[in-house]
């Protein structure tokens, strides 16, 4: 039934992941450290020019030769770029350890907390990786990185599970529809929570006027808000579907499509949460801040029902394994 | 302040108030704004947790006594405010009332809005572009008629709708494109009410009943039929389908090769079926299981639960058979330890035998206890009891044995009597009461009957709901117009053919694509412009 070399063969590939990932947060927390203090050096650097230019013309009354500041090379990508090479690695050593241990069982490998957990882990990496082909988003890599090792920790110490069958209430084509477009969405709002973190951290760092290192490197606030109204709206509607998904599964599986379980209890007060936030967006006189704070909201309702709910709740959405 | 109302005369100061339609009008305004929606939606996120905290009668009423036995000032005071029916409670029904009217306040003065401003032409070109956020200018070697004839031709190949041209303003074209998004919106927030409207319907006209189905025996779906029944306020009984149904054979399969948690969790999981429509109809055999229901018109059958029934024959002293008896045993842990009573109401006095059975049987130190949920080692252990079985003739579960009016047989050494029987075995009553046969196990299967009416408006209406969603997020509204100035006009060198164009875009809400999109139409023209001038 269950192939025990190839679900060796699955845990170290997530094991190989996760050092890879280690790997490129570092790089690109190495990434930000150089960006961040060039692009303060920088903008400090030619205030100082001016303002001389501006002092020796008085001085002297005559025209002033402006000899322009030397031109300097735009801070160095290098470690961004070799963070990103990384963890495109780390993207594939990841999707091999679920190919492996999908393979190891003969199902979908998504029936139980640490195979949701590192499907979420792996979704958020492939859109990171994805995003990053088209856009430069090299900024982001350390606040992706981070929260992946996060779960992907936490799957292996608290949430592992012997690779095995699956009940047979998990036995149906709903759990790949369902499950994988939930993960993907979590995937989603991760990115989400960490691009509204960041806003909101740049913002109040703007308001303030002082702009440490690391978020000098960030791309501007009202972008950063953007990009982080931007991921949601992806996130949003695959939530819909989500939540349309497993009640059609439960119709079948349960003989009713909604029966307020903990489980569907959250997934709707996640539902409610994110409305909230596109709606707050829409609504003239809240500030996008108060809204972002939303979506931050949001994102602890997604822990706290993957957490606290799974493990603690008594309800029809119970995880065999832990 | 709407209305003003003269107050009557003995009223020393006349102050404007707002009578009785302008305060209605006034809560209307307020109930149906923005602000006010968000509010609402934010409290429902909070009120829905409770329900998840605290068990709840509508999932599981046995778990909701218990909370209250064991938390009785607490459990008291959550019951008062309705925290153990969250869902059908009036502070939860109160958001979601205010919800719904305010989204009705919502999208009917928008769909008025929305259909005026479909049928309606897009506004004019605002004197300076230049000053829209959005915007571009670029210089193209044609006639301003030509440039002017290939913008409305892209700006209507992108589907933007254009205003007609008008005297003294020629030379701009102004357009608006996108207006599916705002039908998305409504298309979204109407299905949402059609999804609630569902719902409602479902609950009015469905009903949902459970019954205990032994392999071999036939049940006939009628009202009386099922161990319970819930129906809506507005079913009528009679209109249960009766189709009839009997469990041939009962597959299950339990873990054995994994260690950990994993060992003996179910594997799989189906029923073999005979079953006919109704009486009369022709018999079919079908296959059922978990997540794959049975269907008899818009009744669907489940199969939820599973356990064991044993098959016990009894006899009198004089060796008289007082009957066979399938009696199902319910479940109590995951391997299947499971309690259940044998009522004997032939006997005289009135036999019933209470204990448990074990698929697998160890004897822990603490008592005989199941080790795997498959029938390895089966066993039933019993208590036999004798007197009234039903006293006062109480209807009463037939999984427990009421021991109000019986006592416990002993034995000849004074000892409580227990049976200990595997299958096959016969063992003798104490006092030559008779004896009992363990002739056999069978499974049983928890049949779930469900009939839903608004099960598929549901469906419907979410699915509407998502293409509404995706289209409101999606679709981008957007005005763009241009302005062609005549050479020289804009600057250009006099007798060369440099007519100026200028593009300028609005968005509704956030758009960062705006400006790449205004770029792409002004290559776009030039491309038009360059064909149209080699042709």
């Amino acid at each position: 039934m269950t192939n025990q070399t190839l679900a060796q063969a699955s845990d170290i590939a997530v094991w190989a992941s996760m050092v890879l990932l280690t790997v490129a947060m570092l790089a690109f927390a190495g990434h930000l450290a150089v960006t961040g203090t060039r692009a303060r050096s920088r903008s400090t650097d030619a205030q100082a020019t001016a303002d001389s230019a501006v002092g020796s013309a008085e001085q002297s009354g005559s025209v002033a030769v402006l000899t322009p500041p030397e031109v300097e090379p735009a801070p160095s990508r290098r470690w961004g770029v070799i963070g990103l090479q990384v963890t495109w690695l780390a993207t594939f050593a990841l999707i091999a350890g679920i190919a492996l241990r999908g393979l190891s069982v003969s199902r979908a490998p998504l029936g139980n907390m640490y195979e949701f957990a590192v499907a979420a882990a792996m979704f958020t990496l492939v859109v990171y990786s994805a995003w990053a082909l088209r856009k430069d988003r090299l900024w982001l890599g350390l606040f992706v990185t981070l929260p992946v090792l996060l779960i992907l920790g936490a799957a292996k110490l608290s949430w592992y599970t012997e690779a095995s069958q699956l009940m047979p209430s998990l036995n149906s084509i709903w759990l790949v529809i369902h499950v994988s477009v939930a993960t993907l969405s979590v995937a989603l709002c991760v990115i989400g929570c960490a691009l509204a973190l960041l806003y909101l951290a740049k913002d109040r760092a703007e308001h303030k006027g002082e702009v440490p290192g690391w978020l000098a490197a960030l791309p501007s606030s009202p972008s950063l808000e953007r990009i982080t109204y931007g991921i949601h709206i992806v996130a949003f509607p695959l939530w819909t579907f989500t939540l349309i998904a497993g009640a059609i599964w439960a119709e079948q599986a349960w003989g009713r499509y909604w029966g307020w379980d903990p489980k569907e209890v959250w997934t709707f007060v996640i539902w409610v949460v994110y409305a909230a936030y596109l709606h707050a967006r829409a609504t003239s006189g809240w500030h996008p801040r108060k809204a972002t704070w939303l979506a931050v909201a949001g994102a602890g309702c997604i822990l706290i029902n993957y957490t606290i709910v799974n493990t603690f709740f008594v309800g029809w959405h119970s995880y065999s394994g832990i | 302040m709407t209305q003003t109302k003269r107050g009557p005369a003995h009223e020393p100061i006349t102050q404007p108030r707002l009578g009785l339609v302008g305060w209605l009008r006034w809560m209307w305004r307020q109930l149906t704004s923005m602000r006010t929606a968000l509010m609402l939606l934010m409290l429902l996120a909070v009120a829905a947790v409770p329900g998840s905290i605290w068990p709840q009668r509508s999932v599981d009423p046995p778990r909701v006594n218990e909370f209250i036995r064991n938390n009785p000032t607490l459990g008291e005071w959550l019951d008062r405010f309705g925290f153990f029916d969250v869902y059908s409670s009036p502070w939860f029904a109160a958001i979601y009332l205010l919800l719904m009217v305010s989204l009705i306040g919502c999208i009917i003065p928008r769909a008025g809005v929305h259909w005026r401003a479909m049928r309606a032409l897009p506004p004019r070109a605002p004197r300076n572009l230049t000053r829209l956020e959005a915007h571009a200018t670029t210089e193209l070697s044609a006639d301003p008629e030509v440039v002017l004839a290939a913008t409305r031709a892209v700006l209507s190949r992108r589907r933007l709708r254009i205003r007609r041209p008008e005297e003294g303003r020629e030379r701009e074209v102004a357009s608006e494109g996108g207006y599916l998004k705002e039908t998305g919106n409504l298309v979204f927030h109407i299905s949402l009410l059609a999804v609630i409207v569902s719902v409602a319907v479902g609950h009015l006209w469905g009903w949902r009943a459970e019954v205990i189905l032994p392999e071999g025996e036939t049940f006939t779906s009628q009202a009386g039929r099922y161990d319970t029944l819930q129906t809506g306020p507005w079913v009528d009984e009679g209109s249960i389908d009766p189709f009839s149904l009997r469990i041939d054979r009962l597959d299950v399969e339990f873990e054995t090769d994994a260690g950990g948690a994993q060992f003996g969790a179910p594997r799989l999981f189906e029923a073999t079926a005979t079953t006919t429509a109704e009486p009369g109809a022709p018999e079919q055999e079908r296959v059922f299981g978990v997540n794959n229901p049975l269907h008899f018109g818009g009744t669907s059958v489940y199969l939820l639960g599973n356990g064991y029934a044993t098959v016990t024959s009894v006899t009198d002293g004089e060796g008289t058979s007082l009957g066979t008896f399938t009696t199902p045993f319910l479940p109590q842990d995951d391997n299947y330890a499971s309690t259940g009573a044998i009522k004997i109401p032939a006997a005289d006095p009135q036999l019933g035998f209470y204990g448990v059975f074990l698929p697998t049987l160890r004897f822990a130190d603490a008592g005989p206890v199941s080790d795997f949920p498959g029938l390895v080692d089966p066993a039933l252990l019993l208590g036999v009891y004798e007197g009234t079985l039903f006293p006062g003739g109480r209807p009463q579960s037939v999984y427990t044995l009421d021991t109000a009016q019986m006592e416990q047989l002993v034995t000849e050494e004074d000892e409580l009597s227990r049976l200990l029987l595997r299958p096959g075995d016969t063992m003798e009553l104490p006092g030559d009461r008779g004896t009992i046969v363990f002739e056999d196990v069978i499974r049983w299967g928890g049949l779930v009957v469900r009939h839903d009416p608004g099960r598929i408006p549901v469906l419907i209406s979410s699915i509407v709901l998502l293409g509404g969603l995706i289209t409101m997020l999606t679709v981008k509204r957007r005005r763009v117009f241009v302005r062609v100035t005549r050479p020289g006009e804009g600057g250009g060198g006099p007798g060369e053919r440099h007519t100026g164009l200028t593009i300028a875009g609005l968005a509704k809400g956030s758009d960062p694509n705006l400006q790449d999109y205004l770029d792409r139409i002004v290559e776009d023209i030039e491309t038009a412009v360059a064909t149209k001038d080699t042709a």
